[in-house]
């Protein structure tokens, strides 16, 4: 039990919250939120990057050969089910501090989603169409490029949008091995018992979230297909199944 | 393995302290769901906020929320019921949706039919969409499960005890061993915990079996 935020208590922590949020010194310097932000971004961009690289092509290409699905939803889903702080602690302990640790952490749960996108994506493209353009004379590339993608983009998209959110919510996490980003104020926060500090941090990373996830939205509805577009206005959803938290 | 066969007593403990944080928001998001579900089949006008109210939960990072959870509701920092509240509205977030969808997507003849023999509407949830929606309901709730469990141990950077505690306590200590066992354990849990899920949506779902010999 904490004294300090047992109770009543509740009403100060919302006011140094507001306090540290609303410090003038707390947005400037190397140590300001902008250059955390900054910070937490660019980690995040790289990631998004290097496992968009890694698990794009592997997941279009098990989605247009239909070859192995039953591995890569094995290894998808072994992958998910690492806990992420398990991760992140023992490559911090292998790697030292740093961001080798959480990178490779980071690498290992954002590539699932991506896969998952794709290949999922990519195999409920009707085989009909599919057959259909190579009756016409398409060869396999213009097969993948022009037809399996552009079907399959909202699937694959919100594999990106999972993976995102999983990513903003992990370099949160890693802060605790490596110091960098957002996470660094709420772990700090937590180790120093600088609630104000603690609360701002974590508001800033959730409003980070969610516009992130909403940017995202609005892509899946630009880049829908055109006959979704024509044909519904219902709002496209990621299957439950294949979204799972892990941060 | 060595260091395990010294620490078993540490690995048990924590492992039945993990079992406590996870069990109530497996069973807690499973019962609010369906009741909910049952809720929006009565009103179809909440189930827009409800689709998105969950999309929105969804999206807010876990160790925040943790964070959050007690300045909303006025518990201590460090106490477990941050994880639990925290972790069922996860679980609802995976769930609703799920139940909703499911049970409003029962065929529209298998609807008719169920009332030309005499269900009365308040009877259609219970005994005709939700039996149907049983397997797509039990899917989702496997995955529940698998990330509650996986998530929990975060409840660790709060101090909140469980398999968690394993990670925090052996990066301070540097111990790769103790590391490894929570994860192995935590792994382990969420695929025994699956495998249970299964086993008794065997029993609770008997229709969802295929007899033998039969061929689909």
């Amino acid at each position: 039990m904490d004294p300090a935020v047992a109770g009543g208590a509740h009403v100060s922590l919302v006011d140094d919250t507001t306090a540290w949020l609303t410090d003038a010194v707390n947005w400037s310097g190397p140590a300001g939120i902008p250059s955390r932000l900054g910070e937490h971004l660019l980690v995040s961009l790289v990631v998004l990057v290097a496992s968009v690289v890694i698990a794009l092509p592997i997941g279009m290409l098990i989605g247009h050969t239909g070859r192995g699905v039953v591995v890569a939803v094995a290894v998808s889903g072994g992958l998910r089910s690492i806990p992420t702080l398990g991760l992140v602690t023992l490559l911090g302990i292998w790697l030292g501090i740093g961001l080798e640790a959480p990178i490779i952490a980071l690498l290992v749960l954002a590539t699932p989603p991506i896969l998952t996108g794709a290949y999922a994506g990519f195999r409920a493209v009707d085989r009909d169409v599919v057959d259909t353009a190579r009756a016409l004379g398409m060869t396999p590339w213009m097969v993948v490029r022009s037809v399996e993608l552009p079907l399959a983009a909202t699937s694959v998209l919100n594999g990106l949008r999972s993976a995102t959110l999983q990513i903003v919510a992990t370099v949160t996490v890693a802060a605790y091995v490596a110091d960098r980003g957002l996470g660094r104020y709420v772990i700090e926060g937590l180790r120093t018992r600088q609630y104000g500090e603690m609360l701002g941090g974590s508001v800033l990373v959730i409003i980070l979230a969610l516009v992130l996830d909403v940017l995202f939205a609005g892509l899946v509805h630009l880049l829908r297909p055109a006959h979704v577009r024509a044909a519904s206005r219902t709002v496209t959803r990621p299957n439950t199944t294949e979204r799972h938290l892990v941060t | 393995m060595r260091w395990v066969a010294e620490n078993i007593d540490l690995l048990g403990a924590a492992t039945r302290e993990h079992l406590g944080l996870v069990v109530a928001p497996i069973v807690l998001s499973l019962v609010l769901s369906v009741l909910l579900a049952w809720l929006v089949s009565r009103t179809p006008r909440i189930a827009t906020f409800t689709t998105v109210a969950s999309a929105l939960l969804y999206t807010i990072p876990s160790l925040p929320l943790f964070l959050v959870i007690p300045v909303v509701i006025g518990t201590a920092l460090r106490s477990p019921t941050n994880i639990v509240i925290a972790l069922t509205i996860y679980g609802l977030a995976l769930l609703v949706p799920t139940a909703i969808t499911s049970t409003r997507g029962t065929a529209a003849p298998l609807v008719e039919a169920a009332t030309a023999v005499g269900h009365a509407p308040r009877q259609l949830f219970w005994q005709v969409q939700l039996p149907l929606a049983a397997p797509e309901i039990l899917a989702a709730l496997r995955v529940v499960s698998a990330s509650t469990i996986s998530l929990a141990t975060l409840g660790s950077v709060l101090g909140v005890a469980g398999l968690g505690r394993l990670f925090t306590d052996g990066f301070q200590r540097g111990l790769q061993e103790e590391i490894i066992s929570g994860i192995v354990l935590t792994v382990g849990l969420a695929l025994a915990c699956d495998l249970l899920l299964v086993l008794l949506g065997r029993l609770a779902l008997p229709w969802t079996r295929r007899s033998p010999g039969v061929r689909t």
